[in-house]
């Protein structure tokens, strides 16, 4: 079992929850495992080519994994995968601005 | 381990001596570092809910020159999380009331006003100015600026973001490593990310992070300690957990890397894909409050959706309105009628432009958004409904 953690930002798309459970050989299928899960969640993880999208940063651990094996980084029993998400939030403006936190 | 921010320091009074003495006594400050942070100059973009900490603690702590930069008016719906500024200021510029507040903390601080948005015309000449950039904005196309120009001049950037009940703090630009670009190449797409408006922030996270801020320039002005360069610190206060995780420079980095090809700024609404002023759809698909309220008075039939959160409709809601949160509006579209009038609303007209558009693509032709949410609602149209 690996336990993923979700932001924030994405709780809306699997129930509210802050982590969630998988069985996973690679990062790869266990994010698969968890879109297939939570299909909502497929368009913010991966663009229409089915890439992973380049502001969603998946951490196995505390590594980044484009610093590992991407997708195919292999996962041990009791790993953590993070999904570190862009937020761009000051809590600074309300309505003057173009607010994308 | 710090960048050397001083030359030949000045010296303190002796009611400076006194302010000061809790830092003097510490050997990792005493007067070397004191007269370092009075040397130090340290520009904070945005005096809000992360620049509102920060400020009042640099200036406490008698860093010497504070630049802020902001050009906007205090509202009633800062106040929660921006405690620079207080309900007397509602309607103040955020400069003359942030101004004012630190003045009266630490007369000894220099504060200097910079009265307009941050853009690619100016940013260069304004940080030039300082050793240390406190980013404490609220957009992507304005974090992308403030790194790029601190990469291209060499000035830390000391960077914080929050959302909901979650932060993220570290320092970009340092020597040797990482920039914002290197951990988020590319921004999301305008409207993945729900706005901070939208989205909403518990008030003290904003401090929160802004200390973790204010630490860390304070620890690079004295040049001790292990500064937050290689690591990303991420707190989530609901879980009351701090995590940290590693951080590389990217040597294929456009801007950071060992061959950068991003050598000036750029234009970054267009980077980040935001088309000012068109975020509520095209003119025709909108429709203005009061046009709704005179033909429901009529007797007219208009559907009113609102696709707002269900917890939202507790503080306010359009009597009649059917709700459809906006996640949920694919999967439960055979609950609308594509032979009716359908009027689409939320607080503000973001989320109810992206509806519009979805039910457009979907072949809904009679819908349309009601241009401003309940907050023009409120304003044009029943006035005992409260904006929020």
């Amino acid at each position: 079992m690996v336990k993923i953690l979700i932001p924030t930002a994405l709780r809306q798309y699997v129930d509210q929850r802050d982590a969630v459970e998988v069985e996973a050989r690679t990062v790869g299928e266990a994010l698969e495992t968890l879109s297939r899960r939570y299909t909502e969640l497929r368009r913010h993880l991966y663009n229409e080519e089915g890439k992973l999208r380049s502001f969603v940063n998946i951490y196995l651990n505390d590594e980044d994994i484009r610093y590992l094996q991407r997708e195919a980084t292999p996962l041990n029993d009791g790993d953590t995968l993070t999904i570190v998400p862009s937020i761009a939030g000051g809590g600074h403006g309300d309505q003057h601005h173009q607010c994308a936190c | 381990m710090a960048t050397s921010i001083t030359s030949a320091p000045a010296s303190l009074s002796h009611e400076e001596i006194l302010r000061y003495s809790r830092h003097l006594i510490m050997p990792e400050v005493a007067m070397e570092g004191q007269l370092r942070l009075k040397q130090a100059r340290v520009l904070l973009i945005g005096a809000g809910g992360l620049g509102s900490p920060v400020a009042l603690y640099l200036a406490a702590a008698g860093v010497g020159r504070i630049g802020l930069v902001d050009f906007d008016v205090v509202d009633l719906t800062n106040l929660q999380r921006q405690i620079l500024h207080g309900t007397s200021d509602v309607g103040r510029k955020k400069l003359d009331s942030a101004v004012e507040r630190l003045r009266q903390i630490n007369p000894h601080v220099t504060v200097d006003r910079y009265d307009v948005a941050l853009t690619r015309d100016n940013a260069l000449e304004i940080i030039a100015d300082y050793d240390i950039v406190v980013d404490g904005t609220d957009n992507f196309p304005t974090r992308y600026l403030v790194n790029d120009a601190c990469v291209m001049l060499g000035k830390p950037n000391v960077y914080g973001s929050i959302f909901r009940f979650e932060g993220q703090a570290t320092i970009f630009a340092y020597p040797g490593g990482p920039c914002y670009r290197c951990l988020y190449p590319e921004p999301p797409p305008p409207g993945l990310v729900p706005s901070c408006a939208e989205g909403g922030v518990l008030g003290i996270l904003p401090g929160l992070i802004g200390v973790i801020q204010a630490t860390e320039t304070v620890k690079l002005i004295l040049g001790k300690g292990q500064p937050l360069v290689g690591r990303l610190l991420l707190y989530d206060a609901l879980a009351m957990r701090f995590r940290e995780l590693k951080l590389r420079r990217n040597p294929d980095c456009p801007v950071c890397g060992d061959n950068p090809t991003i050598r000036e700024l750029i234009d970054y609404d267009a980077f980040c894909g935001i088309r000012r002023h068109e975020d509520s759809g095209p003119a025709e698909w909108q429709i203005d409050p009061r046009e709704v309220k005179a033909r429901l008075d009529r007797g007219e039939r208009l559907v009113l959706l609102d696709v707002r959160e269900p917890h939202e409709l507790q503080i306010c809601k359009i009597p009649g309105a059917k709700n459809i949160p906006l996640s949920e509006l694919p999967r439960r579209i055979h609950e609308l009628d594509s032979a009716e009038e359908i009027v689409v609303y939320c607080k503000m007209g973001g989320r109810s432009a992206k509806a519009v558009e979805f039910l457009r693509q979907v072949g809904f032709r009679k819908v349309k958004n009601l241009r401003g949410g309940t907050n023009l609602w409120a304003e044009l149209v029943d006035p005992s409904m409260p904006r929020y």
